[in-house]
């Protein structure tokens, strides 16, 4: 299944936030979103997951949505957005729970999850015994569970430590690998979209536009910390965004993110 | 490193000439743990008080000693006469404050969630709150019956308003981004309200129930008073009558314990209810 959004334009009260943003999701990529801070990254993801709705323009889907997926456009959230209540398990029963799979299924497709995310032995703890290294693991074993055509990781990584960084990535780069799934992937940080991006996708200051998509033609196997062709992306990244970010960065706000 | 560092080192690393320990100032602010503190207090309290009664310091028409009431008590065990007041004081309360909850509880979480209800009946439960349910007791034995239906009545009043409150506080609360979470994934809005908000603002509808249960007892005294046979309030009510203070103060001692035991209990389903707060 494939993602398209054609003209999408949103304002806020009567600031505008985004103008006329084009884009397409293919399948088994993943797109990298960045920005400065206000852009409204955060709020495009909201429009491509339809928690939100954009003035103009439409997010349209094409193609069949995957076998057995429970909830195609599934986000993966900064804050982990795990039940405090809930075990591990319990949270990723959460959202099979409305399914009408029957006890068993639920049970096996959560033993399933958390085999394939190393996180069996964590099965019966609470989040608030986890490192948030551990937690935004728990959140992404829950958004496998669903099946989902898209991720839609709204900076998931922000929360954490640099070092925990590091290691989710990995972790997302040998999950890509095994999994090839789909995600639209929102962050402010330049390392994680070059090391993570099939496609970067830079937006402006308010209003946010594209400004351009860099493709980055490697396998993301091969990319690490140092690469010198990725730190050169990088660093023309920088170039662009940076006039952009010192822009923003002065601007008064007076609009939610 | 440069010379004039070098010799500075050699010079403080011979005899110290002004060395002082950094003074230590994070200590207080902090509860502890003294579990033996509070039961001692009142052991050496109760003692004192019937050591001034045997001398004579404490007049027995002031207030009579506490062995007299504990007699009183005993008294009112062996003639089966305790669990007929208890059992009819526990059984109003047990109705009312359950009713009153349950009902709270759900136009609470209606005033949290929908914005209509709280539109149209926040004004109201703002005004009825403040008002005190005893005043109300002879309309409500009007309405309900001198029988136990104004007594149930009343303690249900007055234990709905506070649970409202404190229930709609919390879905006030719940962190939106879960709700915004649980949307994300699909789930109905019955699911969301059971399995997210409900949890979420449960720390909230407990302390409310500290509340309205403290306020259930003091309604249920003042509601045993007008009408009715047997209640603790009514025992207490006939004691004072009749100035028989160590009767009194063995009804006011049950009171006491009453009031321990249902904090205790609501402890005891914190604990159970909360233990994921750690």
């Amino acid at each position: 299944m494939d993602l398209l959004l054609r003209g999408i334009s949103h304002r806020y009260g009567g600031t505008e936030v985004m103008r006329d943003i084009n884009l397409e999701i293919r399948r088994g990529e993943i797109v990298c979103i960045i920005g400065p801070s206000g852009c409204g990254k955060s709020t495009l993801l909201r429009f491509i997951g339809g928690l939100e709705r954009p003035d103009a323009g439409e997010v349209l889907l094409s193609g069949p949505e995957p076998e057995g997926s429970l909830n195609p456009l599934t986000y993966v959230f900064q804050d982990f957005a795990l039940l405090p209540w809930r075990t591990v398990a319990g949270n990723i029963s959460l959202v099979l729970e409305d399914h009408g799979l029957g006890r068993q299924r639920i049970a096996a497709i959560i033993d399933d999850v958390l085999a394939r995310t190393g996180l069996s032995e964590f099965r019966e703890a609470l989040p608030r015994q986890l490192s948030g290294g551990m937690r935004q693991r728990v959140a992404i074993a829950r958004a496998l569970a669903v099946r989902p055509a898209v991720m839609l990781m709204d900076e998931p990584l922000s929360a954490l430590d640099s070092q925990t960084r590091e290691l989710l990535m990995d972790d997302l780069v040998s999950l890509w690998q095994r999994e090839r799934f789909t995600a639209c992937y929102v962050t402010h940080n330049l390392a994680e979209a070059v090391r993570l991006g099939h496609r970067v996708v830079v937006l402006s200051r308010r209003p946010g536009q594209i400004r351009t998509v860099v493709d980055i033609d490697m396998d993301l196997a091969e990319r690490g910390p140092g690469h010198p062709e990725l730190e050169a992306i990088q660093s023309q990244l920088w170039t662009l965004l940076r006039d952009e970010a010192r822009a923003a960065d002065r601007e008064i706000t007076d609009v939610a993110e | 490193m440069s010379q004039s560092d070098m010799a500075e080192r050699a010079d403080t690393s011979g005899e110290p000439k002004s060395l002082r320990a950094v003074p230590y100032r994070g200590g207080g602010f902090r509860p502890g743990h003294w579990r033996f503190v509070g039961p001692l207090v009142f052991a050496v309290l109760l003692l004192c008080w019937e050591a001034g009664s045997r001398s004579g310091v404490i007049s027995n028409l002031v207030l009579p000693a506490p062995s007299e009431a504990l007699e009183a008590l005993r008294q009112l065990v062996e003639t089966g006469q305790l669990w007929l007041h208890l059992g009819a004081s526990l059984q109003r309360l047990v109705i009312g404050w359950s009713l009153g909850v349950t009902l709270g509880v759900a136009v609470g979480l209606l005033v949290g969630l929908l914005p209509l209800a709280r539109a149209g009946l926040l004004p109201l439960v703002s005004a009825l709150f403040p008002i005190p349910k005893i005043a109300l007791l002879p309309l409500f034995v009007i309405w309900f019956g001198i029988g136990e239906g104004s007594k149930v009545a009343t303690i249900l009043f007055g234990s709905f308003f506070p649970t409202v409150i404190a229930t709609y506080g919390g879905v006030d609360n719940v962190d939106r981004t879960l709700v915004r979470m649980g949307q994300s994934f699909g789930l109905g809005w019955w699911s969301i309200v059971r399995k997210i908000i409900l949890p979420g603002a449960m720390p909230a509808i407990l302390s409310g129930c500290r509340i309205s249960a403290s306020i259930a007892i003091i309604l249920l005294v003042a509601a045993e008073m007008i009408g009715a046979e047997y209640g603790i309030g009514a025992y207490v009510l006939m004691a004072g009558s009749l100035f028989a203070t160590d009767q009194l103060l063995a009804g006011v001692a049950m009171l006491s314990v009453l009031g321990l035991v249902v904090s205790w209990l609501i402890g005891r389903a914190e604990r159970r209810l909360l233990r994921w707060r750690g």
